[in-house]
């Protein structure tokens, strides 16, 4: 059991590592380790993980970790490919974070800076696209999506109490 | 009188009170991770309104500027988005506890319904009430995004040519199928070149 937790640990690091700009970047390495490479599940579990990690809180890379985490190696096995898919990225955004406070009120940073972020709204703005077109598929959707940028913009609602909402509404169109 | 019992009183207190208030920081910051991070559906991106929300907005451990440029390293550096923006703000707050504290807040309500689901797969799959409730939250979570984005330009912190890069940006993602990583290194090669004259401006108007 130890060889399959280790394994896990290494495996998933690997997936942690080398993925950048966000949870569905990963996505390719996801399948090239745990399909390809391992064997570890089939393409159809794959989607399903996928499916369902839309379902659960938090990032998708942490859903396929304790899912075949757990399926390879108990809830050990769950835990380290859990660490091993946030350890690396912890630990250099630990470093990063270190020494930014030294670099961050130097002009030339600044001025980077003034490029950067102009730049990740861009990214922000392009995330907002993609997950509007392939979430709002039909009238009811359409409808909801509004309600519910309405109840932010308008109302300032908080968004967790616009998510429950969007939950419930759920439950009664559908 | 009462100022010689009121001094050592309230020296006693803002002690105790610093000693707290540094502990309060870290429970806070555990918190305050498990609570974005269980609202977190439907991949990383879902974070960002809520961090806004919460860190911005209600506790102001950030500054808008300082969550876009938070924002900016997490999507440059590997791993999930939500590992990164966690981690981040965890450090700067709370130092390496804080970084740990909040990384494993917002991890954490991933791992439980995971593992329950996966014991019970097939069964949760069928639920139609989940299935149902789903449906509503997908075009939510892409109306938080929307509102996201809409609260940063609001901020009013990028001045208006910049704006220029913030579509170029998108449309470069969208389109190309740009790796995030090149148009950060990008946009940020173009704040050197063109930025340099108006940082001078902004620390003045600071």
């Amino acid at each position: 059991m130890t060889a399959i937790t280790i394994k896990l640990f290494l495996v998933f690091a690997k997936i942690g590592s080398f993925s950048f700009g966000g949870g569905y970047a990963m996505l390719p390495f996801i399948y090239k380790e745990l399909v390809l490479k391992n064997g570890w599940i089939s393409l159809k579990e794959y989607s399903d993980i996928l499916a369902i990690s839309q379902m659960t809180p938090g990032a998708v890379a942490i859903s396929y970790a304790s899912f075949i985490g757990y399926k390879f190696g108990g809830l050990i096995g769950c835990v380290s490919a859990s660490l091993g898919v946030i350890l690396p990225s912890f630990i250099m955004i630990v470093l990063i974070a270190s020494i930014f406070k030294k670099f961050y009120e130097k002009d030339v940073v600044k001025a980077v800076f003034t490029g950067i972020r102009p730049g990740t709204l861009g990214l922000l703005a392009a995330a907002a696209y993609t997950v509007t077109t392939s979430n709002v598929k039909d009238i009811k959707g359409i409808i909801i999506f509004f309600a519910a940028l309405l109840a932010l913009l308008i109302k300032k609602i908080d968004p967790i109490f616009v998510l429950i909402a969007g939950g419930i509404v759920g439950i009664i169109f559908y | 009188m009462t100022q010689g019992l009121l001094t050592p009183i309230a020296f006693i207190k803002g002690a105790s009170h610093n000693f707290k208030r540094s502990d309060d920081m870290l429970l806070g910051l555990f918190t305050t991770f498990f609570k974005i991070g269980s609202f977190t559906i439907g991949g990383g991106y879902a974070m960002v309104p809520l961090i806004q929300s919460e860190v911005v907005d209600r506790k102001k451990w950030l500054t808008s500027d300082e969550f876009v440029d938070t924002l900016a390293i997490a999507q440059s550096t590997p791993g999930a988005l939500a590992v990164n923006m966690s981690a981040f703000i965890g450090y700067r707050k709370g130092g390496i506890i804080g970084a740990i504290l909040a990384t494993l807040g917002c991890s954490l309500p991933a791992i439980v319904p995971i593992l329950i689901i996966a014991i019970f797969f097939n069964k949760f799959m069928d639920i139609k009430i989940v299935q149902k409730a789903f449906k509503g939250l997908r075009p939510t979570v892409a109306a938080l995004i929307v509102y996201s984005v809409y609260k940063i330009a609001l901020a009013g912190k990028i001045k208006n040519l910049w704006y220029i890069l913030t579509v170029i940006s998108a449309l470069a993602i969208i389109v190309f199928k740009a790796d995030p990583l090149i148009i950060i290194l990008a946009s940020g090669i173009v704040g050197v070149v063109f930025g340099r004259g108006n940082v001078k401006n902004d620390s003045n108007n600071d």
